[in-house]
């Protein structure tokens, strides 16, 4: 039984310059207590699926498709009906820290709110959770840090912040949208280390959006791999890393300078991302692929398989 | 080993700062970005400079490129000392180092041509070519950077990021410079686009003959594209040394620190990262001794007292009073 069902997603914005396809009918799951990554470069949709599910899109987006959430539809939802889902529910973790929170409230007051409106506790009991839910997140000397105001933190501190806001209603799934990416690497280090400790003993569902492929390594238990809007590739962590099935995996791959081997040449992907304002035809890969064919420019491929599913025409045998 | 085309050595740069003051009329406080940094590159070599932001790895490149003025040091270009203050030395200094800026899109003019931003420098500072020499030295170079002459007059915005940087790399390359410096120069960029970016660096570099110092927060490119790397904390020097052994061995704390915690795409390594205690010390506010003494798990009374000096030894150099 999965906890949050994705299905044929498509969003569509209307622009000045025509409409974007930002997504196109992309489907997954998620299972409890699943540590699932999102890897995709910038523009390939990877934030907007996960605003989708928080009924957070820009107001010119087109939505179509099922976000089926505890036997209901979270795209057909009132806001009334979204806001006790979200926090309570479904929480998220933006990437900047910074404008993710208020500056002029006390973080106190921005974490007592959530539990204040999501379980009806009073100022005491609420303080108290919050001054817990810091101390869960490692802010040393909560007590008296709960008074201060966002611009007294660092940088880390206000994403651990923002990270105890997310886990103050104990949600069954969080959405990490790039939550280390404006981090330092130490910093960074400690954060999904925090995320992971807090992962496991709460067993929350985690969906973690990110362009680092290094931090997924260390986290997910599966990849997603999205590209010009379509879902590419999804495997178990472990296989895609030691066994990518997709051309634009193994790309990906090759790209990314490995601290502990520096030997040869990296291998750049030629080419630039795709132009998203025509809809989809075509496998969008295929104008970058080195194993594309005369097919590959006429046919979209279909996600399919089982542990490892793959959109991809050509087999796996066929590949450079 | 040939010799050092720069040396720097004991670069300070501080700013001013109305920060913390009690008055409007009491004295301006001084930032200390960087504290003291020495540095040789030699012809044909690549310095990677690594660190956490603000630690004043991007203030030590724009102060040897004379975009802010240093306040202490010197700087040594092909065995000629820069002086800062006259407008002349830094022209020169222009026609041999150039910069390569973190924004691409950003550093590009929006109201100029591709063609024009690119042939302002040519016209600068090739003097010696004749005006069709110098529009084939534009074409030659847009052309050698991958952007296609009938893109020759669009504007910037009409560019990916990627394409942008590549334009700023081929108006840096127009005064054939003989050091680039770069400023975090692909970490605006996707990881695919990076190593596009990364690998027409090197190719120039071979082509050309060029120096670089690549300054980077991201230790996997540095470690790729650098022969040495330079290690920054608080604007001070930490540990320097060949790049391969550097990684492998890293003696100070403080890079041990950071190396471990570097994210591995590799899901059967498990990355144990060692993590700091302690809180960063005050730019306005330096502690005596050692920089890094706050937040070192090796610290003793030593740390507070003195300042390690950078030692050498075996191609390494550590400020370190416990180095391994």
């Amino acid at each position: 039984m999965s906890l949050l069902s994705v299905q044929d997603l498509a969003i569509r914005f209307s622009t000045g310059d025509g409409t974007v396809h930002a997504v196109n009918n992309v489907s997954f799951d998620i299972a409890p207590g699943e540590k699932v990554a999102l890897v995709g470069e910038s523009g390939s949709g990877k934030s907007q699926i996960a605003l989708s599910i928080m009924g957070l899109l820009a107001k010119n987006a087109q939505v179509s498709g099922r976000i089926l959430h505890e036997g209901r539809d979270l795209l057909t939802l009132s806001q009334d009906a979204l806001n006790k889902v979200r926090a309570k529910k479904i929480a998220m973790i933006f990437q900047d820290p910074m404008s993710a929170l208020n500056p002029y409230m006390r973080v106190g007051r921005q974490l007592t709110e959530i539990v204040e409106l999501h379980e009806g506790l009073g100022r005491a009991d609420a303080r108290k959770r919050a001054i817990e839910a810091m101390e869960a997140v490692q802010i040393p000397d909560a007590k008296n840090r709960i008074d201060a105001y966002p611009h007294e933190f660092s940088g880390g501190m206000r994403q651990r912040i923002v990270i105890a806001m997310a886990l103050i209603c104990k949600p069954g799934l969080i959405l990490a949208d790039e939550p280390t990416t404006a981090l330092d690497v130490t910093v960074q280090a400690q954060i999904m280390r925090l995320l992971d400790e807090i992962q496991s003993e709460l067993n929350t569902a985690v969906l973690l959006i990110t362009h680092d492929l290094g931090v997924v390594a260390g986290f997910c238990d599966r990849s997603m791999v999205l590209y010009g809007g379509r879902m590419m590739e999804t495997a178990p962590t472990k296989d895609l890393f030691a066994a990518p099935s997709h051309p634009y995996t193994r790309g990906l791959l090759r790209a990314v300078p490995n601290i502990n081997d520096a030997a040869g040449e990296l291998r750049a992907i030629p080419g630039s991302p795709p132009n998203q304002l025509r809809p989809l035809t075509h496998c969008p890969f295929a104008a970058r692929c080195v194993d594309a064919v005369e097919q590959c420019r006429s046919t979209l491929p279909e996600l399919t398989g089982e542990a490892t599913k793959r959109a991809c025409l050509r087999p796996v045998e066929a590949l450079s | 080993m040939s010799e050092p085309i720069l040396t720097v050595e004991d670069l300070k740069v501080t700013f001013d700062t109305r920060q913390g003051r009690k008055w409007p009329w009491s004295p301006m406080k001084k930032v200390h970005a960087v504290n003291g940094v020495s540095l040789s590159l030699e012809r044909g070599r690549t310095l990677g400079v690594v660190g956490e932001s603000g630690c004043g790895k991007s203030t030590l490149i724009r102060a040897i490129a004379g975009l802010v003025t240093p306040t202490g040091g010197t700087v040594t270009l092909e065995g000629r000392a820069v002086d800062y203050g006259s407008r002349a030395d830094v022209l020169a200094l222009r026609h041999k180092v150039q910069m390569i800026f973190q924004d691409p899109v950003a550093s590009l003019n929006p109201r100029m041509t591709v063609r024009e931003i690119v042939s302002e420098p040519t016209r600068r500072f090739r003097g010696d070519l004749d005006p069709e020499a110098q529009d084939k030295l534009v074409h030659d170079l847009l052309d050698r950077v991958g952007i296609a002459q009938r893109n020759f007059n669009r504007y910037p915005h009409e560019f990916s990021g990627g394409q942008c940087q590549r334009i700023g790399i081929a108006r840096a390359l127009a005064v054939n410079p003989k050091i680039l410096l770069c400023d975090e120069p692909v970490s605006a960029l996707d990881v695919s686009i990076q190593a596009q970016v990364v690998n027409l660096l090197r190719e120039l570099q071979a082509e050309m003959g060029l120096s670089l110092i690549f300054v980077a927060h991201d230790l996997g490119v540095v470690r790729h594209i650098s022969d040495d790397i330079l290690v920054m904390y608080m604007g001070g020097m930490m540990e320097k040394g060949e790049s391969d052994a550097l990684v492998r061995t890293p003696r100070h704390p403080y890079t041990q620190a950071l190396l471990s915690s570097v994210p591995v795409p590799d899901p059967n390594v498990i990355v144990e990262p060692q993590v700091l205690e302690g809180d960063l010390p005050s730019p306005l506010n330096l502690p005596e001794g050692c920089l890094f003494q706050s937040r070192c798990p090796k610290r003793q009374d030593a740390c507070k007292a003195t300042k390690p000096a950078l030692l050498a030894a075996g191609g390494r150099e550590v400020a370190c009073h416990f180095a391994e």
